[in-house]
């Protein structure tokens, strides 16, 4: 490589940092919305009665069949199209929230399905209310099971942030384009870019694994 | 008349681990040998040694005069090629303690595969065997039966066919009625007493002492690595030689 | 707020979509063709004993899954040419779109190969057949009817990454909607259409799978 681009890298270090920053907010934000969202589907999906769960069922369905660019660009545009002026940051991060929130459901629903029947039955039989069960005996094992597969889902949504660079959003992949419409260094700055979201990526995929190593069941 | 099989000073090592010690054995045609001892003896492993299921670092197997698995050049002991050593291997027949079926095949498929694939036989002439060596174990209703429609002892019997209808020169059985329920073995102690009868050349590693009683017409007592003991099972049985051989005996059941 | 619904522009170029669809379809059946290629011999090299397979093997399947896709597609189309490899809209996507899917197909194989019992190949040996035999006959059988529903939801997540193409102006399903959406204004319409036709076809494969599932399916 030469220097020219370590040059380049330099001028423009403020704007890909700052693109930085706002992939890491996008995700984040889109994470933790995603997630409470998400738990609310999983337990209406595995608890909830027949019409609610019906209607949750059809709109994880619905998510999980639609790509995400859709998702995004539908968000974008339809929004403003129904009067709810939100800029594109604020309707891609929706987007990925509610793409998150489809996936968690599901972890969550599988998780909590995957403990065994006798559990609550030995819950109740020592008299715990359901309440108590979910706190004490379900919830706890259901984290667990969940937990490692939820970290993954984070990296996801690092991945899926790149997509709002598609509605305008300034994030790094976008700051990447501007930086190499003025140096014309395609290879080296997609090359930068692809490095810094793998090192992130594979950070979150070490972190996954040690969380699998943690809250593995000691037997 | 020359030896079936021989084997010479046979050693084996996991890692650091010696199982087996130098064993030392001859085997003439229509022979039938009960290797007995107690796990970890090291009798599967010498029996999985002669089709090369494990490689083994000193000694000489040879079947029919022709050494198994190595050759040595110059000096230099190197492993055959893939191609001959699957040759040899499909001179013996394996029936193994856990089947080994293939799940996805039926029973007339599973005893096909071979003698397609590695006999190069037309599909007719193959299923024609299939059905005659499953109808010898009493199973041609059973043909298009998949293993997981068959009990364990139909299972095994499935897993002996195949092997036999290679036309091996001499079967290896592996402990093959260990998973068996019970109510299972007798069918399948059945099957190889009549192959036995029929004057085939076997290899039986077992735990049904009585079994080995009746059906074999030596047996061999693997300890530690080693042949402790070994003779006809009428005397061996009955006065054993060695303490080691007696305690086995003391605490195995004969039934 | 009142907007009412009206999806007369939006079937007059339902035309575009579904032809949109169709390309759509036709990206995801070549690149996840090529992946599975890609796969199968990546999962063997995984699973391998020596390190000179399993190393390179983990090392491509660590790199993909750690990129977004959107940043592999504009590297291809936009930055490979840089490199002397100028290959169309199509041909770029199809590739990235192969090798994206060749790393999470590897990890599909993988786990479907480990759950084969030893046994398997050990019989196989037994009769004489040699390890290529093996692995067409017996190996890569049983490691399908293992993996056949994480295959098919991986397939499916595949075919919905071909929105991706929307990004270098391939004109699949994506890329169509949007451009309706902005020619004619019928934001909700199109959108609604547009989502119905993936969900559907998802839908319609995911079925489809199911059904080739009970078909391989080894009677018990």
């Amino acid at each position: 490589m030469d220097f020219s681009f370590l040059d380049q890298l330099w001028v423009a270090r403020f704007p890909l940092l700052k693109g930085l920053g706002v992939s890491i907010s996008i995700s984040l934000s889109s994470i933790v919305v995603g997630t409470v969202l998400g738990v609310f589907v999983g337990l209406a999906l595995t608890y909830g009665v027949r019409p609610l769960k019906w209607l949750v069922r059809g709109y994880t369905d619905f998510i999980r069949g639609t790509p995400v660019l859709v998702l995004v660009l539908a968000s974008y545009y339809v929004l403003g199209t129904v009067g709810i002026n939100l800029g594109p940051f604020q309707a891609g991060v929706l987007a990925l929230a509610i793409f998150c929130s489809s996936h968690v459901g599901e972890l969550v629903r599988g998780a909590l399905q995957s403990i065994p029947k006798g559990q609550t039955e030995a819950a109740k039989a020592i008299g715990l209310t359901f309440p108590q069960t979910f706190a004490y005996v379900l919830g706890p094992q259901a984290l667990r099971q969940a937990l490692p597969a939820w970290v993954n889902t984070a990296a996801e949504m690092v991945k899926a942030s790149t997509l709002l660079s598609i509605i305008g959003v300034a994030e790094l992949l976008l700051r990447t384009q501007e930086v190499i419409s003025r140096t014309f260094m395609s290879l080296e700055f997609y090359f930068f870019a692809g490095f810094l979201y793998f090192v992130i990526n594979y950070g979150i995929e070490r972190f996954g694994r040690y969380v699998e190593r943690k809250t593995a069941v000691p037997s | 008349m020359s030896n079936l099989l021989e084997i010479r000073d046979l050693h084996k090592r996991y890692g650091t681990v010696e199982v087996l010690k130098g064993v030392d054995c001859t085997m003439r045609q229509g022979e039938v040998i009960s290797i007995i001892g107690s796990s970890g003896s090291g009798k599967t492993t010498m029996l999985r040694c002669i089709n090369m299921l494990e490689e083994f670092q000193g000694g000489t197997i040879t079947l029919d005069g022709a050494e198994i698995g190595y050759e040595t050049v110059g000096g230099v002991r190197r492993r055959k090629p893939e191609r001959e050593i699957a040759r040899q291997r499909a001179l013996t027949g394996m029936a193994f303690q856990q089947f080994n079926l293939f799940p996805h095949m039926s029973a007339a498929a599973n005893v096909m595969l071979g003698l397609i694939k590695v006999k190069k036989m037309g599909r007719d002439e193959a299923r024609a065997l299939a059905e005659k060596w499953l109808d010898r174990v009493g199973l041609l209703s059973r043909i298009d039966h998949y293993p997981g429609q068959l009990s364990g002892g139909q299972q095994q019997r499935v897993a002996i066919a195949r092997a036999i209808a290679m036309n091996p020169r001499l079967m290896l059985f592996d402990e093959v009625t260990s998973a068996l329920d019970p109510e299972l073995v007798n069918e399948v102690l059945q099957v190889i007493k009549g192959l036995a009868e029929d004057g085939m050349s076997m290899l039986i590693v077992t735990h049904e002492m009585r079994f080995a009683y009746e059906v074999s017409s030596r047996v061999i007592f693997m300890n530690q690595g080693r042949i402790g003991e070994e003779g006809d099972p009428r005397e061996m049985f009955v006065k054993p030689k060695t303490e080691r051989l007696a305690e086995f005996l003391k605490s195995s059941t004969f039934n | 707020m009142t907007y009412t619904l009206n999806f007369s522009a939006v079937w007059r170029s339902f035309d575009l979509l579904l032809q949109g669809l169709a390309l759509s379809l036709g990206l995801a059946a070549l690149a996840i063709l090529a992946g599975c290629a890609i796969g199968l011999i990546t999962a063997f090299g995984l699973v391998s004993k020596s390190a000179l397979w399993r190393r390179p093997a983990g090392l491509y399947v660590t790199i993909i899954r750690n990129t977004p896709i959107l940043v592999l597609v504009l590297f291809s189309y936009f930055a490979l040419p840089e490199l002397g490899v100028r290959l169309g809209k199509i041909e770029s996507f199809v590739l990235t779109l192969a090798i994206y899917s060749g790393a999470y197909l590897a990890e599909v194989f993988r786990g479907g190969l480990i759950a084969v019992p030893p046994g398997q190949r050990e019989a196989g040996l037994a009769i004489g057949l040699t390890e290529l035999q093996i692995r067409t006959s017996i190996i890569i059988p049983l490691m399908l009817r293992n993996v056949l529903p994480s295959l098919g939801s991986t397939m499916i997540s595949l075919f919905k990454d071909t929105s991706l193409a929307a990004a270098i102006a391939v004109p699949e399903l994506t890329f169509e909607a949007r451009k309706i959406n902005v020619e004619t204004f019928r934001v909700i319409e199109t959108w609604i259409v547009a989502s119905c036709l993936y969900v559907a076809t998802c839908s319609l494969l995911a079925a489809l799978m199911r059904a080739v599932e009970r078909r391989l399916a080894v009677p018990r």
